[in-house]
């Protein structure tokens, strides 16, 4: 029996995973207070009601059901296919929540078997898996993996009962109308075109030509810090632009280019107007941008 | 009679300082010979511009938007890559011809006299407009696989240097035909040197 008075029952199911979302999951600093919240049904990693044998049969109900891998109809789970599993607990619950990008658009995954597998709700940006029918219900969290504070995020949501705003690829607004650009540190290379030369600097912007998709990628690792103190950007490593319904691409650490003019530019900016402006800040020359911050002389 | 507008005033001394730096020079050209030729006082020629350098450096700007303008008139059309490149250096001779003291500011004031354009003309500030258009150029080219991919300034040397080239020829009258003619067998050899391989 459900009501408001009685815990939200949580069941976490899985399609064509690598355990990343999981184990991201594990990583919580308030995952015991968090699921004190919820009653929990099963999980792959964490002490639960049932086993997955339990569950099969299909007898239970769910309020929330989060999905983490790719959704291949075909896969079987204890003998039940995944098909099965999906159109019984997504018909009983309240929200279906799809943790990874494989779970939101197919992902790396999909590449197992790409002709029948898809996300829960979307193949790549196509509303066209297996949900769609139940759309309304479904949350997207996409990433490789989720931070696990976004997903804490939407069942807090749940919890008290708010409203969650979703963008047009079903994703939380609060979380994804960012950039990861946003909050990146190496954000004053970026204003004035100023490269990382080499792999794993501090310095220098990895946008130019390490492919770092930061500018193009609704995220905000940038600003809910990966183990609460870094990001990739911040670190070294390019943005490759996880929660989109495009990943993965190919050749994540180069820039695609024409000409030496970057394929893709900011999100929102034309062409022209990005190349007008970066062809001028790229005209002055800061030196403290130039070389290695920590040898830079404020007083000469 | 209508009044003449400070937007037409100052048109006016860029259209004539154009013409005498072209043809005197930069530094043989003075302010009182600019003021001479659109017939006002030199005192009134400072209420348009403060000095002969930010003259100078307001006249890449003017020539720049001209040009970039006219090629992204260009690059909006439905048309070929191998087109296109015939359209921009139709416009660009078209210019060469029509309006001669354009192209010759650029050519002989602006690329002889780096020291004027030292300061605030540093490198794409005042050309922007122009090489932008140019970058747009090449991208399509590249995205529709008309050209093929290499650094940007190897492929922007061979178009503008060629033309550049050209045109100085026929402002030195060593050319045997006029510019017209060789509009169709540059597009032609400019096409072929970035065409996709």
């Amino acid at each position: 029996m459900h009501s408001n008075l009685a815990k939200p029952r949580l069941l976490w199911l899985q399609g064509v995973t690598c355990n990343g979302n999981t184990h991201s999951f594990l990583n919580l600093h308030s995952l015991e207070q968090l699921l004190s919240k919820f009653e929990l049904l099963y999980h792959p990693s964490l002490p639960a009601l049932f086993s997955l044998e339990d569950l099969s049969k299909c007898h239970q109900k769910c309020d929330i059901l989060i999905f983490e891998g790719t959704y291949d109809p075909m896969m079987q789970r204890d003998g039940i296919s995944l098909e099965k599993w999906l159109q019984h607990y997504s018909s009983c619950a309240r929200y279906v929540i799809a943790v990874g990008t494989c779970a939101s658009f197919g992902g790396i995954f999909k590449a197992s078997a790409p002709e029948r597998s898809s996300g829960v709700l979307f193949d790549a940006d196509k509303k066209s898996g297996p949900l769609v029918t139940i759309e309304q219900k479904v949350i997207n969290l996409s990433g490789c993996p989720i931070h696990p504070e976004w997903l804490e995020y939407v069942l807090m949501m749940i919890s008290a009962q708010k409203e969650i705003l979703l963008d047009e690829l079903h994703r939380p607004r609060e979380l994804y109308s960012n950039l990861a650009h946003h909050g990146c540190t190496r954000n004053e290379y970026f204003e004035w075109k100023v490269d990382a030369e080499n792999f794993g600097e501090k310095e220098g912007c990895l946008y130019y030509t390490q492919g770092c998709r930061a500018p193009m990628t609704h995220a905000s690792c940038n600003k809910i810090l990966w183990n609460d103190v870094s990001s990739k950007t911040r670190v070294g490593t390019p943005c490759f632009g996880c929660t989109e319904s495009d990943f993965p691409r190919r050749d994540l650490f180069s820039t695609k280019t024409n000409m030496s003019i970057p394929v893709d530019v900011p999100l929102g900016v034309s062409k022209r107007s990005y190349l007008t402006l970066a062809g001028i800040a790229k005209t002055f020359h800061i030196k403290r941008l130039e070389g290695k911050l920590i040898d830079y002389k404020t007083v000469r | 009679m209508a009044r003449i507008t400070k937007e037409e005033r100052k048109n006016g001394i860029i259209s004539a300082a154009l013409k005498l730096f072209s043809e005197k020079g930069f530094y043989i050209t003075t302010i009182p010979d600019i003021a001479e030729k659109v017939g006002m006082s030199v005192g009134n020629f400072y209420n348009y511009f403060t000095s002969k350098d930010i003259l100078a450096k307001e006249l890449l700007i003017y020539i720049s938007t001209y040009l970039g303008e006219n090629i992204r008139d260009i690059n909006e059309r439905d048309i070929s890559t191998q087109e296109k490149i015939y359209e921009i250096v139709s416009m660009y001779f078209n210019m060469a011809e029509e309006k001669p003291e354009m192209i010759e500011y650029f050519l002989r004031v602006y690329l002889s006299n780096r020291e004027v354009f030292s300061e605030g003309c540093e490198g794409m500030l005042c050309v922007s407009p122009f090489v932008t258009e140019m970058m747009m150029f090449f991208d399509d080219g590249v995205a529709s696989s008309e050209l093929h991919d290499q650094d940007f300034f190897s492929a922007f040397g061979l178009f503008m240097g060629y033309l550049g080239g050209m045109v100085f020829l026929f402002g030195e009258k060593i050319l045997p035909q006029p510019l017209e003619w060789y509009k169709e067998s540059i597009s032609q050899n400019i096409y072929n040197a970035l065409k996709s391989r």
